[in-house]
């Protein structure tokens, strides 16, 4: 028995090391200046935003935007293909996001459209014929939630990419359960203004041929071509003077863009010819050549560079262009900067709404993260010293186990990369609640068995058995309990819910394990005929 | 050292007044509730809140005046340490959801401030600007209260069918459903005390009252685990005896662990600061209940419920004590 005790005791030993390594000595050696090597804060506990300061802004994806792109997109490459096979329809419009519709189908062409609808749609699309000639494409269930779900992931990622480029440290940015929501935290940062616009930016920059305009008026445009745009052109609005002062106005534009923002490799802020802000981008290897292409062949027409549906400016093209281009558009630096910053990162495949944002500032969070580990140590100094003097010596057992609880879960929350918020510091306090009825429990039966006339050792062996069985139930029931409250709670309510569950775990180990080896540790010293407890 | 010294008290006997106390209380705190509303925080109403630091202790009358609409709206009122300076405006509403324009009724609220002669700056505090900026704005669109709403119910619900099931299995179905309802109980009447008080409902809170339910099941779970043991060991007697020696047991730990966990739940909410005043307050009024539910409600339902069961066959024995002891060994 001796020889297991000294394994036992070396566990314990070596356990309480290495997560004070992990958890504690970081936090210690950043408050004393202590070394602090990279190893070590590795894995450092981080501290959440309610404590840090910081932004957090919760956003829904408009998905729906990603499925007009796709039938647009879809109805567009019919329109050419039924004209490059001769087939005269009607009008071609997208109703909903998830349908597009064609008008004027000519019976006797009525195979023949079939045919070339499949080869573009089918993939994607079941097509659905209505009367007179009428034809409905509806996007199918599967490819719907596919390009739904994409349109989220693809956000995240672009946003990832934006948040990376203003060199935010440890940004948080995670779907919520139920899909569309996406939840960005962002730590230390306290211009949301600024993160709002460089987020929310959808960036969705396009390369389009002017057709007419510009002109103040949209109807003297429209005019033009009788009241009735052709289905391949659209009118989209710009303003008198570059980057949007001056009167609004207005341009005609070819539908299809045949160069778009997924086709650049690079942007950086520069300075155009007049030494004016501008960006700069170059082209990836296959965007190339269709940059070349568009501007070879339209050589003295007007080419829009549309951002977000708004023209930003219309040059005229020179002359062939291939691999680089500039966009200058009355920029300040800082917007310059700022576009360039979201062209490098890549569109947004939908638009985002604001459902909610806080802000955290740094002296606030102070405040919360002194107030609460303040109230901590009050708490756990009372507990320990009610044991101590309620349970005299054993009492000592307890606060080994406490506090080795309290440094076993620091360190695991550490190692698993758990953010510290105030719920969570609440967490431990409830923590610190459990171990301590754990202990009080184990105590308070092994005084009963030692009135039973039970010898000490015997006395503690059941204690420590019969109460063990009460203790699985409790701690299963808490865990069953924490399990519904990560499964659908929220970000603090998830912290909470996590420290929780780990403290769950860590105190069965030190108030039972711990605990007893300690008692088993006196009881081999000396032969004790009394316990003091 | 004990609390008490061998007690014997029969607390079963007071089951009936125990129960219709509680009744009394969740039934004061369900009318108060339905006559005045139970204040939701910010996150489920949806609304703007916005934390001011000024130079001096802010006038908070003259804030409201010259906010929006005289104020009508906003509740106004100094937060954290008075000696911090600090100010909370709320107001019900906020800025449209699309674009960026959810925080245009918190900007108004900065620009009201500014011309009514209150230079408040419209960014955060930092350390180089300490005083007269935000130190803290939170702004909630009208969506996502329902949404936290239905995942907090959703949480409760799930985690007492989760926990009914468990004791069914490792104890009795009458023990499950004792421990329910006393969990149940404890949640109505923390909610009406939070009514009385008319503490909101905020995020803090829900984490607070979902902890609840995990201490009031705790607690229960450890004097029903006496009860279970005590029906193998007093085979002879009838359950009520039982279940008073069981809680007459667990008394000096029930108060022990009942009395520091308070401790810690009051250091929470005096030293917690502002943001956790709600996560104690709903504490402390839990673990006193829950307590309470463990001694007087859950083992009561208990009684009640096995006391309806049909006595099964029966002989010599007088009925209640067969039955016990029937338990007992089917357990």
């Amino acid at each position: 028995m001796y020889k297991n005790l000294r394994w036992k005791t070396l566990t314990i030993v070596a356990v309480l090391a290495v997560f004070f390594t992990i958890g504690v000595y970081p936090l210690l050696a950043e408050r004393f200046h202590l070394p602090n090597p990279d190893w070590v804060k590795a894995n450092h506990l981080k501290l959440g935003l309610d404590l840090k300061g910081g932004v957090q802004l919760q956003l829904r994806v408009n998905t729906d935007d990603a499925l007009r792109i796709t039938s647009t997109g879809v109805s567009e490459q019919l329109r050419d293909s039924l004209k490059t096979a001769g087939i005269n329809v009607g009008a071609i419009t997208v109703p909903t996001p998830q349908t597009f519709r064609v008008e004027g189908v000519p019976p006797d062409r009525d195979a023949a459209f079939r045919t070339a609808a499949d080869e573009v749609s089918s993939t994607q699309y079941d097509r659905n014929p209505l009367p007179n000639g009428l034809y409905e494409f509806r996007l199918k269930p599967i490819v719907e939630r596919d390009i739904r779900d994409q349109a989220v992931d693809q956000t995240i990622q672009t946003i990832d990419r934006r948040v990376n480029e203003l060199g935010v440290t440890e940004p948080s940015i995670s779907r919520q359960s139920n899909g569309e929501e996406v939840l960005i935290q962002l730590p230390g940062v306290t211009d949301v203004a600024h993160a709002k616009e460089i987020i929310g930016k959808t960036a969705q920059l396009e390369f389009k041929l002017v057709e007419a305009g510009p002109n103040a008026s949209k109807e003297d445009l429209l005019k033009q071509y009788n009241g009735q745009l052709p289905g391949d052109m659209e009118v989209v609005p710009g303003s008198s003077e570059r980057g949007g002062g001056g009167e609004p106005v207005y341009y005609v534009v070819r539908k299809i863009a045949p160069v778009t923002g997924q086709d650049l490799r690079a942007a950086k802020p520069g300075l155009d010819e007049n030494n004016q802000p501008a960006v700069h981008f170059e082209l990836k290897s296959q965007g190339a050549p269709k940059f070349g292409k568009l501007s070879g062949e339209n050589i003295g027409r007007y080419l829009a560079i549309v951002l977000d549906n708004r023209v930003i400016s219309a040059p005229r093209l020179d002359g062939r262009i291939t691999d680089q281009g500039r966009i200058s558009g009355g920029f300040t630096a800082e917007s310059a900067n700022d576009l360039a910053l979201t062209l490098r990162s890549g569109a947004l495949p939908a638009s985002l709404t604001s459902l909610s944002e806080s802000v955290v500032g740094p002296t606030l969070g102070a405040d919360s993260i002194r107030a609460g580990v303040t109230a901590s140590i009050v708490g756990l100094l009372l507990i320990l010293m009610f044991m101590l003097i309620y349970y005299k010596l054993s009492g000592l057992n307890a606060i080994v186990a406490l506090v080795a609880n309290l440094v076993i879960l620091i360190g695991l929350m550490a190692y698993l990369g758990a953010t510290m918020t105030l719920p969570g510091i609440a967490g431990f306090v409830l923590t610190m609640g459990v171990g301590v009825d754990s202990n009080v429990l184990i105590f308070e039966r092994i005084k009963e068995e030692i009135a039973a006339q039970r010898g000490v050792r015997a006395a503690i062996n059941a204690g420590f058995s019969r109460v063990f069985l009460t203790l699985l139930d409790t701690h299963v029931a808490s865990l069953i309990a924490a399990a519904f409250l990560f499964q659908f709670g929220t970000g603090p309510i998830r912290g909470f819910a996590t420290t929780l569950s780990v403290g769950l775990f860590v105190n069965l180990f030190t108030s039972i394990f711990v605990s007893k080896t300690i008692f088993e540790l006196e009881l081999s010293k000396r032969q004790m005929p009394a316990l003091s407890i | 050292m004990h609390i008490f010294k061998n007690p014997n008290f029969d607390f079963v006997r007071w089951k009936w007044q125990a129960i219709g106390l509680s009744w009394l209380i969740i039934l004061a705190g369900a009318g108060y509730i339905w006559k005045n509303g139970l204040p939701r925080g910010v996150e489920f109403s949806g609304g703007t809140i916005v934390i001011l630091k000024f130079d001096r202790a802010p006038d908070l009358d003259r804030i409201r005046t010259a906010l929006p609409g005289g104020g009508a709206d906003a509740i106004v009122q100094s937060y954290g340490d008075p000696a911090s300076n600090q100010a909370m405006v709320r107001v019900h509403s906020a800025g449209a959801e699309a674009g960026a324009s959810l925080s245009s009724t918190a900007d108004a609220v900065v620009a009201a401030l500014n011309r009514a002669g209150m230079p408040i700056s419209s960014s955060m505090c930092t350390a180089q600007h300490p005083l007269n900026c935000i130190t803290g704005r939170e702004i909630v669109g009208p969506t996502v209260g329902k949404e936290l709403e239905r995942r907090g119910l959703l949480a409760t619900v799930f985690a007492l069918a989760g926990i009914l099931l468990y004791i069914a299995f490792r104890f009795q179905f009458s023990f499950a459903v004792g421990a329910v309802v006393a969990t149940i109980h404890d949640l109505l009447i923390t909610l009406a005390f939070l009514a009385f008080f008319r503490y909101e409902m905020s995020l803090n809170v829900i984490a607070a009252l979902l902890t609840i339910t995990g201490y009031s099941m705790n607690d229960t779970i450890v004097i029903y685990d006496r009860i279970r043991e005590n029906m193998r060991s007093m085979r002879r007697d009838n359950l009520a005896t039982i279940v008073n020696a069981a809680v007459n047991q667990m008394l000096d730990r029930t108060m022990i662990t009942g009395g520091l966990t308070m401790l810690s739940v009051i250091a929470l909410y005096f030293f917690g600061g502002e943001v956790l005043k709600g996560f104690a307050f709903t504490m402390i009024v839990g673990i006193i209940t829950g307590t309470y539910s463990s001694v007087f409600i859950a083992a009561a339902i208990v009684l009640i419920w096995q006391g309806r069961a049909p006595a099964k066959a029966a002989p010599a024995a007088p009925a209640a004590t067969s039955k016990a002891g029937k338990r007992a060994r089917a357990s």
